[in-house]
């Protein structure tokens, strides 16, 4: 089972919590806009590497929030713990940094 | 003690080097690769053809599967490809000469809720209508089909009820894959381990070969049939999947004397168990949530179909767990496969199977092999194309196969 580091909670088990996929795929801004193969890459394309990947988890079971997270897929380590909203941090962030341990 | 060993036994297959080009290129040596691979020569009298295996011989989700096979899908396209497949199962043994312990057990899934029951009854008449067997049992029929099921009213999910196909079954995995590759190999196709594609080469838009560890292969044709590597692979080719990996994990018990007739899948309380020929419990979930390759998942996965498990089984109760490990399956959004060509020419995609993989073994290689060969699609996988995902011509397998696929 993770070990996730809720950034309000602190470390909590990984049942406590949602997973909600690749982070940072924003709402198109004009949506009429797309052609259907643009539509279809927003709904159901996302990246899937193998290594470190941007996600959003939930802390469904406890304060509710949202977050982001950088994950190795391959060894599941969590490498960085981040608001919504914030950009990626650069590859070699703590996964401590914004309070994750807190 | 050397001279006190036995002879090797007969090899299957040759493990010829790998020649300079051919005629097409099946990446992945797993079941659906030696399947289409043996299609491919058979049907359509490829056998210049070589299968790229970056490991051994069926070492990946071929050797990790619950070797669940049935047919009983809810949508008109389901039904199609996978009872293809099943009827295909029912004739392979013979066909390849091998009897790799096909066992027509048949299948019970469960319903426990009155969403369930209705559910149920519509895909079997849903599976009648498409010449798929199945019947809705009560659950004193369910007891008889299956005599160790609880069906009191006395537990969180009471059994309410199941749908039963008799042609449904399993098969010993691993015979499966060297019945296969001891055809294709007779026929001329080679299989080729330890050999890994690190690169597609295009010329404009159009495939030309394929870079591997052990050297460059040219080739016209590349089929891609690996699982939950095909996004990298695809990526290779500039080729993106609408796939996400994830783990999925299954266990076994030690051996028993055969107490459980049948295979039984409970998508409510989340567990689906048979018992091999051995006479192992094996047991599988859903897969973990997150996406990962690192072929294992959370212990907590396993103790919740274990609980499962024990309230529809009490007996189950007294036998312990004896091993668990994971693999990394291949999801798209609605739970159904991609068997397609792609908008690189020359590449191919079978991916997208998920969870359920073995049981579509040989309907995906007879399909496949048709789309390799004629570069067009099977009328029974046109409809898993990759253009359903842009005109929305889902085929939505969530509700109808759920988490035991």
């Amino acid at each position: 089972m993770l070990l996730i580091h809720c950034p309000h909670c602190g470390p909590r088990d990984e049942t406590e919590f949602h997973y909600g996929g690749q982070a940072h795929v924003a709402y198109p801004e004009d949506p009429y806009a797309l052609s259907d193969r643009e539509w279809a890459e927003y709904l159901f394309y996302r990246d899937n590497d193998r290594g470190a990947f941007a996600e959003r988890w939930s802390h469904a079971a406890g304060c509710r929030k949202w977050f982001n997270a950088v994950r190795d897929t391959a060894t599941y380590e969590f490498t960085a713990i981040y608001p919504m909203g914030s950009p990626r941090p650069a590859a070699g962030a703590s996964a401590t940094t914004e309070g994750g341990a807190r | 003690m050397a001279d006190l060993l036995p002879e090797h036994p007969d090899f299957l297959w040759r493990n010829p080097d790998p020649k300079k080009s051919y005629e097409a290129v099946i990446v992945g040596g797993g079941g659906h690769g030696l399947a289409t691979a043996y299609y491919l020569a058979k049907n359509h009298g490829m056998t210049n053809i070589a299968i790229l295996e970056r490991g051994w011989l069926a070492g990946g989700n071929m050797a990790r599967n619950t070797t669940i096979i049935r047919s009983n899908y809810l949508w008109d396209e389901s039904a199609g490809i996978y009872e293809k497949s099943l009827k295909l199962w029912e004739q392979l043994p013979e066909e390849l000469d091998y009897d790799f312990l096909f066992s027509q057990r048949g299948v019970l899934n469960l319903a426990h809720t009155l969403q369930d029951v209705r559910e149920s009854q519509r895909r079997v008449n849903a599976n009648v209508l498409n010449g798929v067997d199945a019947e809705w049992l009560d659950p004193q029929q369910v007891k008889e089909v299956c005599p160790i099921i609880n069906i009191g009213d006395d537990i969180r999910y009471p059994v309410m009820g199941g749908t039963y196909q008799p042609r449904a079954g399993i098969a010993k995995h691993d015979h499966v894959a060297w019945a296969f590759a001891r055809k294709a190999d007779e026929m001329g196709v080679d299989i080729i381990q330890n050999c890994e594609v690190t690169g597609i080469e295009r010329v404009g838009n159009q495939v030309v070969g394929v870079q591997t560890t052990r050297g460059p292969i040219a080739t016209e044709k590349v089929a891609l049939a690996v699982a939950g590597d095909s996004s990298g692979l695809a990526k290779l080719a500039g080729v993106r999947l609408p796939i996400q990996t994830h783990p999925l994990q299954a266990l076994v018990s030690e051996l028993f004397e055969p107490v459980h007739p049948t295979v039984v899948m409970s998508n409510h309380v989340h567990v689906y168990v048979s018992q091999a020929h051995k006479g192992e419990l094996v047991m599988g979930a859903g897969i973990d949530s997150y996406n990962g390759y690192g072929q294992r998942g959370g212990f907590h996965v396993i103790e919740e179909q274990l609980a499962a498990a024990v309230e529809l089984f009490p007996i189950f109760a007294r036998a312990h767990l004896l091993r668990t490990w994971g693999g990394n399956v291949d999801v798209t959004l609605d739970a159904s496969p991609v068997v397609s060509k792609t908008e690189v020419q020359g590449l191919y995609v079978n991916c997208g199977w998920g969870t359920g993989g073995f049981k579509g073994t040989p309907g995906a290689g007879f399909t496949y092999a048709h789309t390799i060969a004629n570069d067009e699609p099977h009328p029974l996988n046109a409809p898993f194309a990759l253009d359903r995902f842009e005109t929305g011509h889902l085929i939505d397998e969530h509700g109808a196969a759920a988490v035991a696929h």
